[in-house]
């Protein structure tokens, strides 16, 4: 790989031996991709402070610095862990102490992770706690080069913001918040941006909905997997709740990091300029048997009617979305049979708080959750199993992740669940 | 450099053997039975690295181990956690041998970096139809080789 001076001296070890074995990593890396360089970043989005065993364990042996050498930089060396060199945030974890007692989730989890917080928070990461950094301040520009993981994220980045960032993981976030580099190859390069597969959506399917952004989404991940899918036809204009649904469904069913919607997300105009002058490899219908079709893949796992949890908020909420699971629920209260939670970035429950959602929900019997999910915690309420969501990708990983049934469908549908403790959700035309 | 766990059956001279051409992604040289997968593997969810083994109920490895194998199978999908587990599988003693990947990308790449095995991609022939579960293949990443010994 072609390296600056500026590289090379952080590859020697002027900067010290972290960032020395940060640049290590991001070479061997670069190397694996094929770059011929790396590119500047001063935007990250990673994770360290979520708890495990193996991290445990590496905290006791050799305290947060350790844990960090040998996870978030793949190192096998002894050294203190600077400062990070450019804005990096912690995304979704562990639960909080603010679930405690209320979320069937270890409490020695939670003191690690408070413990992390303190360590990190040192060393200047922003500890943001969630999926939805965009949603709490961390915008990145048209163009910008970020290194972000999380695929919701990194979809919504890439597609609604027009940033630029691979799928990172662990340790290539790790080694960009110490050094502010990344391999320049991927969605890096204007090359490889462009559109591949074109969807077409029929008027008569609908698309006009939270629920329906979100079957979309699966729709368009399933057919692209890994590709570029990109949108035209007649819908209605998504808001961005619903691109959020919409990005978290295709990074689910498939592993789409980039779409386009031409005359929606910025980045290509027109559909001749969204697949870069080229025709479309393969073009896809969207209509009512194609909607019906992901509907009943959502709901294939739903057998008995009898819901036990409501799970709302994944990606993480938006305040409107607490706003109108409150308004559902305003004075009625939840079946005693059934749990409801919401899960939304701390810093967004406090404005829920001072708007009096929380308060709202809260009076009904549900709760309103930060930093976490029952995917990410791998818990839900003691007994949980049958589950009801609004959001696609929690319907297709929760069953997998807890072994319990699932339904689909909208956000009151769920809160109705929640109330009577029975599922009777529709596809409606 | 990873060691097979097992010496090469005896047989080997015998069997019909294949030479596919690929491009580096991790150096080394590893050899071993290769376990197939016809779809993408998912780190996060899909693999449990206490065990080696994979879990994703509808997958079609289902339970497999791909501890002390070369693994091939055609791409990576799911949670940007990939790279995270395939990682864990070494400081857990269950990673496989190498890797054979038909389609890197990030997740991938980064995923056979931190599991520090031999690991090609970029294949003149795609390896999950030439290679099979059983064959017995080595990997020379320095040099683009991967030879298969039919089973």
């Amino acid at each position: 790989m072609l390296l600056t001076d500026d590289e090379k001296r952080m590859r020697d070890g002027a900067e010290g031996p972290a960032v020395a074995a940060a640049m290590d990593l991001l070479l061997r890396y670069g190397r694996a991709l094929g770059a011929e360089r790396l590119c500047d970043i001063r935007n990250v989005a990673g994770t360290m402070t979520q708890p495990s065993p193996v991290k445990a364990a590496l905290v006791k042996e050799g305290g947060w610095d350790k844990a960090f050498a040998v996870i978030n930089l793949d190192s096998d060396g002894d050294f203190a862990i600077p400062d990070m060199r450019v804005p990096t945030c912690q995304l979704q974890h562990g639960f909080g102490s603010d679930a405690l007692g209320i979320v069937p989730y270890p409490k020695q989890s939670i003191e690690l992770q408070a413990d992390a917080e303190a360590f990190y928070g040192r060393r200047g990461v922003n500890i943001l706690a969630t999926c939805t950094p965009y949603q709490v301040g961390n915008l990145p520009t048209f163009g910008e080069h970020c290194a972000w993981m999380e695929s919701s994220a990194v979809i919504y980045a890439n597609s609604v913001l027009g940033a630029r960032t691979n799928c990172e993981g662990i340790a290539s976030t790790g080694a960009a918040s110490l050094t502010g580099k990344v391999p320049c190859a991927g969605n890096h390069q204007d090359e490889n941006r462009r559109g591949t597969h074109l969807i077409e959506v029929d008027p008569r399917a609908g698309v006009d909905s939270f629920l329906d952004w979100g079957m979309l989404g699966y729709f368009a991940g399933g057919i692209a997997g890994e590709d570029h899918p990109v949108i035209t036809g007649d819908f209605g204009r998504p808001d961005v709740n619903d691109l959020k649904h919409f990005g978290a469904a295709a990074a689910t069913s498939g592993g789409v990091e980039l779409y386009h919607i031409p005359g929606i997300t910025p980045e290509a105009l027109t559909i001749e300029a969204a697949f870069g002058g080229a025709a479309p490899a393969d073009s896809y219908w969207y209509g009512p048997s194609q909607r019906r079709h992901v509907y009943q893949t959502l709901n294939e796992i739903g057998a008995s009617p009898d819901v036990d949890f409501v799970l709302l908020g994944c990606p993480h909420a938006s305040v409107d979305q607490v706003r109108r699971t409150a308004a559902a629920l305003d004075g009625r209260s939840l079946s005693a049979d059934t749990e409801l939670w919401i899960m939304v970035p701390r810093a967004l429950r406090e404005i829920a708080d001072r708007s009096g959602y929380t308060a709202v929900i809260t009076r009904a019997g549900g709760r309103v959750l930060t930093d976490s999910c029952p995917a990410m915690s791998r818990t839900a309420p003691a007994g949980t199993r049958v589950f009801a969501t609004d959001s696609a990708k929690q319907a297709h990983y929760l069953p997998a992740i807890l072994g319990i049934e699932a339904w689909f469908g909208t956000t009151e549908e769920c809160v109705d669940a929640a109330v009577t403790g029975r599922w009777r959700g529709e596809l409606r035309p | 450099m990873s060691t097979p766990s097992f010496p090469a059956p005896p047989s080997l001279a015998a069997r019909t053997k294949l030479i596919l051409r690929g491009r580096l992604v991790v150096p080394g040289i590893a050899e071993g039975e290769a376990l197939v997968s016809p779809e993408p593997i998912s780190g996060w969810g899909g693999i449990d690295p206490a065990k080696g083994t994979i879990i994703e109920r509808r997958h079609a490895l289902y339970g497999a181990c791909f501890r002390g194998k070369i693994l091939v199978f055609p791409s990576a999908k799911g949670s940007s956690g990939w790279a995270g587990f395939f990682q864990a599988t070494r400081l857990q003693g269950t990673a496989p041998l190498g890797l054979v990947i038909a389609r890197i990308s990030a997740k991938s790449a980064l995923g056979a970096v931190v599991t520090r095995v031999p690991t090609l991609t970029d294949l003149d022939d795609d390896p999950c139809l030439v290679i099979a579960t059983g064959d017995y293949v080595r990997i020379d990443a320095d040099s683009g080789n991967l030879e298969v010994y039919k089973a």
